[in-house]
């Protein structure tokens, strides 16, 4: 799911803390926010919807669009409305409904 | 549970502003938030960004910093990350902030819930890699993030805003490609007049295009047939200028035609809205102090009709005057003498709107997709769906959710709302007033069973003043 | 649910249930999501258990021993439901109990009459009707419909319009509110009238019972009371986002049951309400055309009739 990703922070400004998405290992910047900071780290999908399985990735960056869900403690959240933690564990929502990817 | 005289839902320029001129009158205010920090989407994260991004945001952008700092003044209380999903009885707010659900009651409600980029449904808009492009700006604001290799798509200043911002962050796009053609152009010459009042807009609009010139940004306009191509994520995406085919090859694509009023939340409690045919979208009917048919409710900002953030916070204040008068902060005759400054003002920062709108229509072939193009992302429903729901008799977009799920899942349609009432309208030959659109019912954003359970206990009913 | 002519009639629709859908599916393409593998009756206390068990005791002896359901106490019923929660005792299992998509089911219907040569005209206000010669129904927008038979089922629009067909049509609306959760992994197997999993995965809560007129709308209380309900039978609904809800209005009658009339006046008018019609849809396709006609088939539904309001 890594791939070379096109963003990048133009002024990097956190600490970079160890988040889990899945079964990778990323440094994420401390306290910024999760979506941004999974898609520099080039995370995409992701997501696989619960009716299809096409994989989505973040679309509003405001919370509006629901598109950037992601799975935290058992809840599905909206990964652009978080912000980094250290020691978080990410991971793709619902994966195993997910049919004929 | 808070009590207070006025809840304000957003802390964007019209609610901040609405705060800090209440406050200043003696009432006291709770301000709910989505967000980590006070700004709304247009001065997003204003507070903490540092001075690279400032330069590259533009003054327009540090122009929040004013309001921002408004907040503080002992009447007003600000819940950042407080999400609101329900308003009941005009007065009563419930909301969740830290996995905790609350309440709050308020004399009055005033809605600041600001504007959303305008639906644009084309073949691919639900890949990976694609994201409207105020959520490229958002990304800047934010966390100063920048996206190399990205084509913008659409029509309307933001996109150029957008772009140079991006050069200036020394990501500068592939291309523009343009939906708006030289005949929207002359149409919009007759508001030219109008507009010249304010003059400011145009003169930025035409710098920023001079910007990208210099910076040699390839401009692809009058763009119709656009399709995103990719399987997993988006690969390229083709067009047609007049007769001749185009394809760009890039792994991001950045969708923009315009903003909309997000009217969830008036809409959530009945608030009567109207067809606006200039601003091609729904707006809540509102006096001219911004109140609702649900007296107690205002609305200000790009939520009662979009204008702008200046226009947004000069009707904040509006509102604010007649709140307070309400509330019996301030007489009538200073109600009005300070409204009418304010109108002034508010009647300048509209003024080049006509001219923009006619200007910058929303691409035809995003408000008349094709039968595959998906309309609700959620439940994956296509335009062909929703018009093969019509030829079942259906009249409505509720209809359309019994028919086939389209704004059922959990965005509650804010991204497939106006494109299934105009795909209706036009199916049925109805007008768009009386085709209408979704019921919004509770909750606003999705809300977990655990934290609605935790509130049937009766702690939450404790007074907080 | 306690009156045995109902019991039997819901039972005949269930037993017809199969046979509809396939015959539905097959000509529509429409999956209506039919599951028979019974649905439960939960509880959280002995007390309520054991009176529920021996009212059905007694519908049982009504009935001649035609009444299928079997008592779980909490461990049987957690072999069945792994997700139940540690509060709930027991429940009654109904096999015949079921479960189907509603929104595929009136997408097929919609589909079907059509198809079957229905013609079916919406966006229509009946504001009269009456029997100068054949029925004659007269719309809002100037529209007039001339039949041989009428059908009332306009649910609470027979509240008006039952009066002007002879009709008493005793109903009234009672709001039940329904919650929605995003759509889920395979969490609950049967279900209940606490919380069912539909086939696209949302978990459906709820609803409540409410008399509150005209009034659909949805409380902050009312959504707390249900999740707090469905939390108790099934704790991991806890993590599960909410993403709907609404307040539906039940049409009801005095004892809650369906009527089904032939006008007096007016004969060749039926009034047709229930509020259980996904329930019923098997039998009201199947059986009730016979009815309507009179056939020699047709179902007795004397039971149902008004005049069970006046001799009471």
């Amino acid at each position: 799911m890594k791939t070379d990703s096109p963003f990048r922070e133009i002024d990097p400004q956190s600490d970079h803390v160890l988040v889990r998405f899945e079964e990778e290992d990323l440094m994420l910047p401390l306290g910024e926010n999760l979506a941004g900071a999974l898609l520099v780290a080039g995370v995409m999908p992701f997501r696989h919807t619960p009716v299809s399985g096409a994989p989505r990735g973040p679309f509003c960056m405001m919370g509006a669009c629901y598109d950037c869900l992601v799975l935290i403690d058992g809840m599905t959240v909206q990964a652009c409305m978080l912000q980094v933690a250290e020691g978080m564990k990410v991971g793709m929502p619902s994966a195993d409904r997910v049919h004929d990817v | 549970m808070y009590n207070v005289d006025l809840i304000i839902i957003g802390a964007g320029p019209a609610g901040m502003s609405a705060a800090r001129r209440a406050a200043e009158l003696g009432i006291s205010v709770l301000i709910l938030d989505e967000q980590p920090v006070a700004g709304g989407q247009i001065y997003r994260n204003v507070d903490r960004a540092s001075a690279v991004r400032s330069d590259i945001l533009g003054k327009e952008y540090t122009h929040g910093l004013a309001l921002t700092k408004g907040l503080h003044h002992d009447n007003i209380t600000l819940l950042k990350g407080a999400v609101v999903w329900q308003i009941e009885e005009g007065t009563r707010v419930a909301f969740t902030q830290n996995g905790t659900g609350a309440l709050a009651v308020g004399k009055r409600i005033l809605l600041a819930t600001g504007a959303l980029e305008r639906p644009m449904p084309l073949s691919g808009w639900t890949l990976p890699g694609v994201m409207t492009a105020g959520a490229a700006q958002i990304l800047l604001k934010q966390s100063g993030i920048a996206c190399q290799g990205a084509v913008l798509v659409g029509s309307g200043p933001l996109l150029y805003l957008i772009a140079t911002q991006m050069v200036r962050a020394g990501v500068p796009p592939l291309a523009l490609i343009e939906t708006q053609t030289t005949r929207d152009l002359l149409r919009s010459m007759r508001h030219l007049g109008g507009a010249l009042r304010g003059w400011p807009y145009l003169v930025k609009g035409l710098r920023m295009l001079w910007e990208l010139r210099r910076a040699g940004i390839p401009r692809h306009v009058g763009a119709t047939g656009i399709t995103i191509e990719g399987d997993q994520a988006a690969q390229a995406i083709s067009f047609y200028i007049g007769k001749s085919a185009h394809r760009i090859e890039c792994d991001t694509v950045l969708l923009h035609h315009g903003v909309i009023p997000n009217t969830q939340a008036a809409r959530s409690i009945d608030i009567p809205h109207l067809w606006d045919a200039a601003q091609n979208c729904f707006v809540p009917e509102c006096d001219a102090w911004g109140r609702s048919a649900v007296a107690t409710v205002f609305i200000a900002g790009d939520g009662a009709g979009i204008g702008g953030a200046k226009a947004a916070a000069f009707a904040g204040e509006i509102a604010a005057l007649e709140i307070a008068h309400d509330l019996e902060g301030i007489s009538r005759p200073d109600r009005d003498a300070a409204a009418r400054k304010l109108r002034k003002h508010l009647a300048i920062e509209c003024a080049a709107r006509p001219f923009i709108d006619a200007a910058y229509p929303p691409y035809a072939g995003a408000i008349a997709p094709q039968d595959a193009t998906i309309i609700c992302r959620c439940e994956e429903v296509t335009a062909g769906d929703i018009r093969r729901f019509a030829g079942l008799g259906c009249l409505g977009p509720n209809q359309a959710k019994a028919f086939g799920r389209s704004g059922m899942g959990p965005c509650q349609g804010r991204y497939c709302g106006l494109s299934v009432s105009q795909i209706l309208a036009t199916a049925n030959n109805i007008s768009l007033d009386d085709t209408g659109y979704y019921r919004i019912r509770p909750p606003l954003k999705p809300v977990t069973m655990g934290e609605l359970a935790a509130m049937a206990a009766s702690e939450i009913n404790e007074v907080k003043e | 649910m306690k009156q045995p002519r109902y019991a039997q009639w819901s039972q005949t629709s269930a037993a017809a249930w199969a046979g509809f859908a396939a015959e539905l599916s097959d000509a529509t393409g429409h999956d209506l999501g039919l599951e028979q593998n019974g649905g439960y009756d939960l509880h959280f206390s002995e007390e309520s258990l054991e009176a529920t068990v021996s009212q059905y005791e007694v519908l049982k002896e009504k009935l001649g021993g035609d009444y299928p359901f079997e008592v779980l106490g909490h461990n049987a019923l957690r072999r069945e439901e792994p997700a139940i929660g540690p509060k709930v005792v027991g429940a009654i299992l109904h096999r015949q109990d079921g479960h189907a998509n509603p929104l595929n089911l009136l997408r097929a219907l919609a589909d079907d009459v059509r198809r079957l040569g229905g013609q079916v005209l919406t966006g229509k206000h009946v504001t009269h009707a009456d029997k100068p010669d054949l029925f004659r129904v007269s719309c809002a927008d100037g529209t007039e419909v001339h039949a041989r038979k009428i059908v009332l089922s306009a649910g609470l629009g027979a509240m008006s319009l039952g009066p002007v067909l002879g009709f008493k049509a005793p109903i009234r609306p009672q709001r039940g509110q329904v919650m929605i959760t995003e759509k889920l992994p395979k969490l609950i197997n049967r279900p209940s009238l606490i919380a069912r999993q539909t086939d696209e995965g949302g978990i459906q809560i709820g609803a409540t019972n409410e008399e509150v007129g005209l009034n659909n709308g949805v409380t902050q209380t009312g959504l707390s009371g249900l999740a707090a309900e469905a939390v108790a039978a099934f704790p991991s609904l806890a993590k599960a986002q909410l993403v709907r809800s609404w307040g539906a209005l039940r049409i009801l009658s005095p004892d809650g049951l369906p009527i089904y009339q032939e006008s007096p006046d007016m004969p060749g008018a039926y009034l047709v309400t229930c509020h259980s019609g996904v329930t019923l849809a098997a039998a009201h396709a199947r059986f009730l055309p016979d009815w309507l006609e009179g056939t020699d088939g047709a179902p007795n539904l004397e039971a149902f009739s008004e005049d069970r309001f006046t001799l009471s």
